[in-house]
């Protein structure tokens, strides 16, 4: 299986990224030259196998911790705006969405 | 001042020395940032706040003349730029994130400032900690000092750099498929990644959430041991992956007694296991020269090598970048130009502002991590590579565990090579994600894993002993390095002219 220009121009616009043609086409055979790669991980069986995603896991149940739906953080509105792009009135301004 | 200049002083060391008021905390943080900016060209540093430095060597000096007593206290050290610190700018090495100031300390900072050390500033390293040169770093090629046209490793190149050319005497770093390890390696510095969790995650900023790891890079396993101590621990509240399990003195471990072990042969009954597929053709001759010698002088020491095999070592390739990129798709969704970072100046509407700031601020390997994981999380396709990846990654982990059976530690190189020439594996990413072979394996399995300078292969360039623990081992792993430190010098070792 190989990616075509029009699979990375979908995955792209999934991605929010925008790439132009000599990059679509760098992307494309890199990408590509990747998943040949992957092919390998179809040999494998893993029939019954439970995915993995914390590792320590494998060797005894991990437990999601929740903490109490509680306010646990003073505002710090101000600092936490410090980097914004664009802020008006403690409110983060985007494009208008709705004309 | 003491005889040894302050950068030539490890971390105990200058401690020793600032405790019995031999220099002070801003003596030694004065000197050690003339030193750095005198080494600039390396491009270890991203950012200094030389303000704040020295305004937090004089509190930790203070804290010396009230008495207080800790084996951090007023040591001056550096972070990867991938922690958030209020102090100073923070930037992962991405123009995303020009400029950042974050609003609070990541915890491991907060717990190291805790215990006393002082800040020198920010270290370079691969944009979001993607890369295993440097070289993806939007500021700066950073020079690995034993030979400045090579690369010093990634992503915590910086770190490396900064260790190696007595810039400080330690740092610290992150490691999610390597990145203590391999440029601890290429640079001849000792570097632990503990198990996953051990460390909290918090205000590190997210490449791949259930990989990524905070260590310590210095001179020497006493050293890290220190600096890990103050580290690590649970942060219950913060990080939902940290471990709910005390912290530890990992200090205790190096001169425990084991067993039947005597003075010559401190590891006595240490049983060492050698992964046949660490020892194959994929790796360099000179660097398995380097790990044989070193694994002899183990045996001196008292150990016995078992041969292993780790079946599933070359599929840790496909299975971390189909699982790493994934998260991190997920995790720099957050970078879209409205609450912090870049943004685009011109563009259309919302969803062009999106595309333009993130095409902008993201360098190539971000980009194609995030198009990977993007993929591999579409309608479509997750079962047959994410799925698929993390069974994989249960087979890899169990690999590990079998193995655990015959062996207390598994060893062998970090890397196939000793450091490659700035420039040389290009823009090939397949040639970059090769390279990662030997760590990739551990950080998957979440288990803990040093380097430790074993030597030097081709061109004098220095060659890491990788040694991986099982699970919450990190003890026995510094106990390990220590005793090997105590009988080579390789450690001690500083590149001609630093």
């Amino acid at each position: 299986m190989s990616l075509t220009l029009n699979d990375i121009g979908r995955i792209a616009k999934l991605a929010r990224l925008e790439l132009s043609g000599p990059q679509s086409e760098r992307m494309l055979g890199q990408l590509n030259g990747f998943f040949d790669i992957v092919e390998q991980m179809n040999a494998v069986d893993t029939t019954g196998v439970e995915p993995l995603a914390h590792p320590t896991a494998v060797i005894g149940e991990v437990a999601l911790r929740l903490r109490p739906d509680v306010v646990s953080e003073p505002n710090n509105r101000e600092a936490n705006q410090k980097s914004a792009p664009a802020v008006e009135r403690g409110l983060f301004l985007v494009p208008k969405v709705i004309e | 001042m003491t005889a040894k200049q302050i950068h030539e002083m490890g971390v105990a060391e200058l401690a020793a020395a600032i405790r019995h008021k031999q220099t002070s905390s801003v003596e030694a943080a004065q000197a050690l940032l003339a030193r750095a900016k005198q080494h600039e060209n390396l491009g270890a540093y991203l950012a200094f706040n030389e303000d704040a430095t020295l305004a937090q060597a004089r509190a930790a000096d203070a804290r010396v003349a009230a008495g207080e007593r800790s084996p951090l206290l007023g040591v001056p050290i550096a972070h990867k730029d991938i922690f958030v610190t209020q102090d100073f700018p923070t930037t992962a090495g991405s123009k995303m994130l020009a400029g950042y100031q974050s609003p609070f300390d990541a915890t491991v900072v907060a717990k190291l400032a805790g215990a006393g050390t002082v800040t020198l500033g920010k270290l370079n390293c691969d944009e979001f900690a993607m890369g295993g040169s440097n070289e993806n770093s939007a500021y700066a090629v950073a020079h690995n000092p034993w030979d400045t046209s090579r690369v010093p490793g990634g992503s915590s190149g910086g770190s490396a750099v900064a260790v190696a050319a007595r810039l400080a005497p330690a740092v610290t770093g992150t490691d999610t498929g390597g990145s203590i390890r391999q440029p601890a390696s290429f640079c001849n510095v000792t570097g632990i990644k503990p198990t996953y969790g051990r460390c909290s995650r918090y205000g590190m900023v997210a490449f791949a959430s259930s990989l990524d790891q905070a260590g310590p890079m210095a001179r020497s396993a006493a050293d890290c041991a220190t600096l890990l101590t103050a580290m690590a621990g649970p942060d219950i509240d913060r990080d939902s992956t940290s471990l709910d399990r005390p912290a530890e003195d990992y200090t205790a471990w190096l001169g425990k007694p084991r067993e039947g072990a005597s003075a010559a042969q401190p590891l006595k009954g240490l049983r060492i296991g050698l992964p046949k597929e660490f020892f194959g053709e994929g790796c360099a001759p000179d660097v398995i020269a380097a790990v044989r010698t070193a694994l002899a002088e183990y045996e001196k020491l008292g150990a016995t090598l078992v041969d292993i095999s780790l079946p599933r070592t070359e599929l840790s390739i496909p299975v971390y970048y189909i699982i790493a990129p994934a998260e991190a798709s997920s995790n720099l969704s957050r970078f879209d130009g409205v609450k912090f970072g870049h943004r685009a100046v011109q563009y259309d509407d919302l969803v062009d502002m999106y595309q333009k700031t993130r095409s902008e601020g993201f360098g190539p390997e971000v980009q194609r991590r995030i198009m990977i994981g993007t993929y591999v999380l579409s309608h479509g396709y997750y079962d047959a590579y994410y799925l698929k990846a993390q069974q994989i990654r249960r087979l890899i982990a169990q690999d590990f565990q079998q193995a655990f059976t015959q062996c207390d530690v598994i060893a062998g190189p970090v890397a196939p090579t000793v450091a490659w020439k700035i420039g040389e594996k290009g823009d090939d990413p397949v040639a970059n994600y090769l390279a990662d072979i030997f760590t990739l394996p551990g950080s998957l399995a979440g288990l803990p894993g040093m380097s430790v300078p074993a030597g030097f292969g081709a061109g004098g360039l220095p060659v890491g002993l990788q040694l991986l623990g099982n699970y919450f081992r990190e003890g026995e792993l510094l106990q390990a390095a220590h005793a090997f430190q105590l009988a080579t010098d390789w450690h001690t070792k500083s590149p001609e002219g630093f």
